[in-house]
């Protein structure tokens, strides 16, 4: 008995601990997902207020596979329904994706760092960070239950207990998946990146059993927690045994992580890092840049080739759709182009995907801030490297790289879609003139103000906002004007202006210039 | 003799604080030169000056004959460089590193690089996350000491160093010494700075208080001295250099200037001498004295 509770000795602190730390990573992740719930109810009635509206939608939804293997089928044309239909699939995704970062971060990135050797040098028991961790993500995904059954109660309230217990059920699964894959490797880096794997395979099976058929009833539906949600059927009858199986899978999974966590070492694992080779082939400062950023345009440019894939794929059902909804088209066209409804979203699409792109490049070009602040930067500069030819092996990647994933996303099209293929294609590497104006901008502040450097994020996420709300809200022009990608051509559609292209490239340069000569004549920060 | 590096006057701020105010340092070629220190000194600045990663605000310097920001590639063709703490990517082996930052130089030495590996007894192909600091900081050694280059900068290597490792380190150093290569050995540890260097620079608030050779720098400590006499001392307390002189019956302890240590001895044999312990002076105490008043004990 006494054994049990030692075990357990010091949870209650931990969990106060790794709130405090979570203050403001769980709110603004439950805010948001909350937020993109909540206000879906009333984005629908706007667009589908009349029952034959809905009618329409429900009939589109039978016949079309390719949006049923985006968002997943319709059981009822009530606004709960359609919620539930409309962003169940992504709230139970982003339920699960907070749920792996709060429960890797207080366990293996403790260990890997660590400082769990510390804390556990303290009065805690063995059992007691892992439970901790699953209470934190306890914690994470009752808030958002609550906020969805509250918020949705005015749709009906079995339905909105339902779907806020599906989601938080969602969430849980893959916080237990989490633990489990905590145990067995050793770098943090890598268990956030091989859950995350799970999630996306979750998502696949559950994309190709609801395309096959238009009740969730496919077996491949049945394999993945996402496909539970839909199956569990919020405001369209529920179906309360299916929340069952969320219980059995974070019962099961939470057993076995206790289990392997039991049977390991602190700071060990059931995959130890393999070692590397001990002689090296790396010589210059621009074959280690492109080691380190290898993996990482490795994943985006599968990423992006699999997003046109997906996008182009879904094209002519979702003109479709659209046309059928005067609302929306109009919301469409704002967004997108001009002309021809499948123009207008192919370009609303590929713009989607050229500010995403933005994320990728301040993401690349402030790796020379990581590797000058941690000190990596230091030993390397004092071989016979300048600091433009170490700056332009990394930047070199960052700016090629954003138009190979363009470039990617383009041919993804061209498979998913498989017409106007030159125009497509055209159409995303214009973008990549955007992508690098964001780029440059990062430069800029890395090379003049290296202690600001973070600021790029702040550029990126602006230029984000401005592109995927701006237009809903009817912002005004001078606003929206802030945003390179505001002044590049709707291809395909409108007429091609190299105008404007002009100049975002020749911003780019002088940016570029800017910042590098900023890195040649400033301290190295140390 | 030609000079490795040369500094005069050299200034460098970081906003109010004066990292380097009025640096000289000269450290001749082929000579192993500590560069001495407490923490805080201005020791890593001057060395980042040196290798050009920071730019000097005023004074000159001069590395292997050429400007170090202006000729920062040319000159790091010939440098190996130690940090005090060594970081490394987390997902490339010490191997890799040790030949990244090899041909990143004038390029490396592949029998001297394994014959230091075993010494150093370093496991090559282990990833960067997991070496301790004591191993992260031989992964920058065997590099350094297996890079073909003519002048080492070392910023206080051994920290994380085991006791037998840093016994291996002093060895590789004595050899590059014998191969004809400079070193600039920065350093808060006197007994290897003592160990190894033939000449030292004591820098204090980013200043240089002291540089000579070792026997230079004895003039300005204290011998500690005991002996037991066979009858009474006579007149030390009169002899120039003498301090805390302590005398019970036929026993006498006291220090002394130790350029004054022939006319002690004199007068100790005077009246007989049955024992004595004489202790060397070390660099502990000059250190001492530097650093504990800017001015007292400095009569050069």
């Amino acid at each position: 008995m006494t054994s049990r509770t030692s075990r357990l000795a010091g949870t209650g602190t931990l969990l106060r601990f790794a709130l405090r730390r979570d203050r403001a990573l769980i709110p603004v992740w439950v805010a948001v997902n909350a937020l993109m719930v909540l206000s879906m109810p009333n984005t629908l009635k706007t667009l589908y207020g009349t029952p034959a509206g809905r009618a329409g939608l429900l009939h589109q939804m039978a016949t079309d596979t390719s949006l049923r293997a985006m968002v997943g089928p319709v059981f009822d044309d009530s606004l709960g329904a359609l919620t539930a239909w409309r962003v169940g699939v992504y709230a139970a995704a982003l339920a699960a994706v907070t749920s792996l970062l709060v429960v890797i971060r207080h366990t293996r990135d403790e260990e890997e760092s660590g400082r769990q050797e510390l804390l556990s040098s303290g009065v805690v028991g063995h059992r007691a960070p892992l439970t901790a961790a699953l209470l934190a993500a306890v914690v994470a995904n009752a808030a958002l239950g609550v906020l969805i059954v509250v918020g949705l109660a005015g749709q009906g309230v079995a339905g909105a207990l339902a779907f806020g217990l599906g989601v938080a059920g969602a969430g849980m699964v893959f916080a237990t998946t989490a633990a489990i894959v905590a145990q067995l490797t050793e770098n943090a880096r890598l268990t956030r990146g091989l859950t995350a794997a799970v999630l996306g395979a979750a998502f696949v099976l559950r994309a190709a059993g609801d395309s096959a058929t238009d009740d969730g009833s496919s077996l491949l539906t049945w394999l993945s927690p996402l496909g539970w949600l839909e199956n569990l059927r919020p405001f369209a009858a529920e179906r309360w045994w299916v929340l069952l199986l969320f219980a059995a899978a974070v019962t099961f999974q939470a057993v076995l992580a206790y289990e392997l966590a039991g049977r390991r070492d602190i700071g060990m694992s059931f995959l130890p890092t393999r070692p590397g080779p001990a002689r090296g082939r790396l010589g210059t400062a621009g074959a280690l840049a492109w080691r380190l950023q290898r993996g990482s345009v490795l994943g985006w440019s599968l990423g992006f080739f699999l997003a046109g894939v997906v996008y182009g794929g879904m094209t002519d059902g979702a003109a479709k759709l659209v046309g059928d909804n005067a609302k929306a088209r109009e919301i469409f066209q704002r967004m997108g182009g001009q002309s021809g409804l499948t123009d207008a979203f192919l370009a609303a699409m590929v713009g989607m995907l050229g500010l995403v792109a933005a994320l990728y490049v301040v993401s690349s070009v402030l790796r020379l801030n990581g590797e000058e602040t941690s000190g990596r930067a230091e030993p390397v500069l004092a071989g016979a490297v300048g600091r433009l030819r170490w700056a332009a092996g990394h930047l070199l990647i960052s700016f090629g790289g954003s138009a190979l994933i363009m470039l990617l996303a383009g041919l993804g099209f061209a498979v998913g879609y498989g017409r106007q293929i030159g125009p497509v294609l055209a159409a995303c590497l214009l973008q990549v003139a955007g992508v690098w104006v964001i780029g440059a901008v990062a430069v800029l502040v890395f090379g003049i103000l290296p202690r600001g450097a973070m600021a790029a994020w702040g550029v990126a996420g602006a230029v984000l906002l401005i592109g995927w709300i701006g237009p809903a809200l009817n912002a005004p022009r001078a606003l929206l004007d802030l945003s390179p990608f505001a002044h590049l051509p709707k291809l395909p559609g409108s007429g091609m202006q190299w105008g404007p292209v002009g100049v975002l490239i020749g911003l780019t340069l002088t940016l570029v210039a800017c910042g590098l000569a900023g890195v040649a004549r400033r301290d190295l920060s140390v | 003799m030609t000079k490795a590096i040369t500094v005069a006057g050299l200034h460098k701020s970081f906003g109010r604080t004066h990292a380097l105010d009025g640096l000289d340092l000269d450290v001749e070629a082929g000579e192993v030169h500590g560069f001495l220190g407490p923490n805080g000194a201005g020791k890593s600045t001057a060395i980042r000056v040196l290798l050009g990663l920071l730019r000097a605000d005023a004074g000159a310097a001069q590395v292997l004959g050429h400007d170090p920001w202006r000729d920062a590639v040319q000159v790091h063709r010939r440098i190996a460089y130690v940090p005090g703490d060594v970081t490394l990517w987390r997902n490339l082996s010490g191997g890799e590193v040790i030949d990244l930052y090899g041909r990143l130089r004038g390029g490396l030495d592949t029998g001297r690089r394994d014959e230091l590996t075993e010494r150093f007894e370093l496991d090559p192909t282990k990833k960067g996350r997991t070496y301790s600091k004591g191993n992260r900081q031989k992964v920058a050694l065997v590099a350094a000491f297996a890079s073909d280059v003519d002048l080492l900068i070392l910023d206080e290597p051994t920290s994380g160093l085991d006791p037998l490792m840093e016994e291996v380190f002093q060895a590789c150093v004595e050899e590059e010494r014998d191969r004809g290569r400079t070193v600039l050995l920065s350093s808060h540890i006197l007994s290897e700075v003592e160990e190894l260097c033939d000449r030292v620079s004591i820098i204090r608030k980013g200043r240089t208080v002291e540089s000579g050779s070792l026997a230079e720098l004895r003039h300005l400590t204290r011998t500690s001295v005991s002996a037991e006499l066979a009858g009474p001392p006579n007149g030390l307390a009169r002899l120039p250099g003498v301090h805390g002189l302590d005398v019970q019956g036929h026993r006498v302890r006291l220090q002394v200037d130790t350029d004054q240590l022939d006319a002690v001895l004199r007068s100790l044999t005077a009246s007989g001498v049955r024992s004595l312990t004489s202790t060397p002076p070390t660099l502990e105490e000059l250190f001492l004295r530097h650093y504990q008043d800017g001015t007292e004990g400095v009569p050069a």
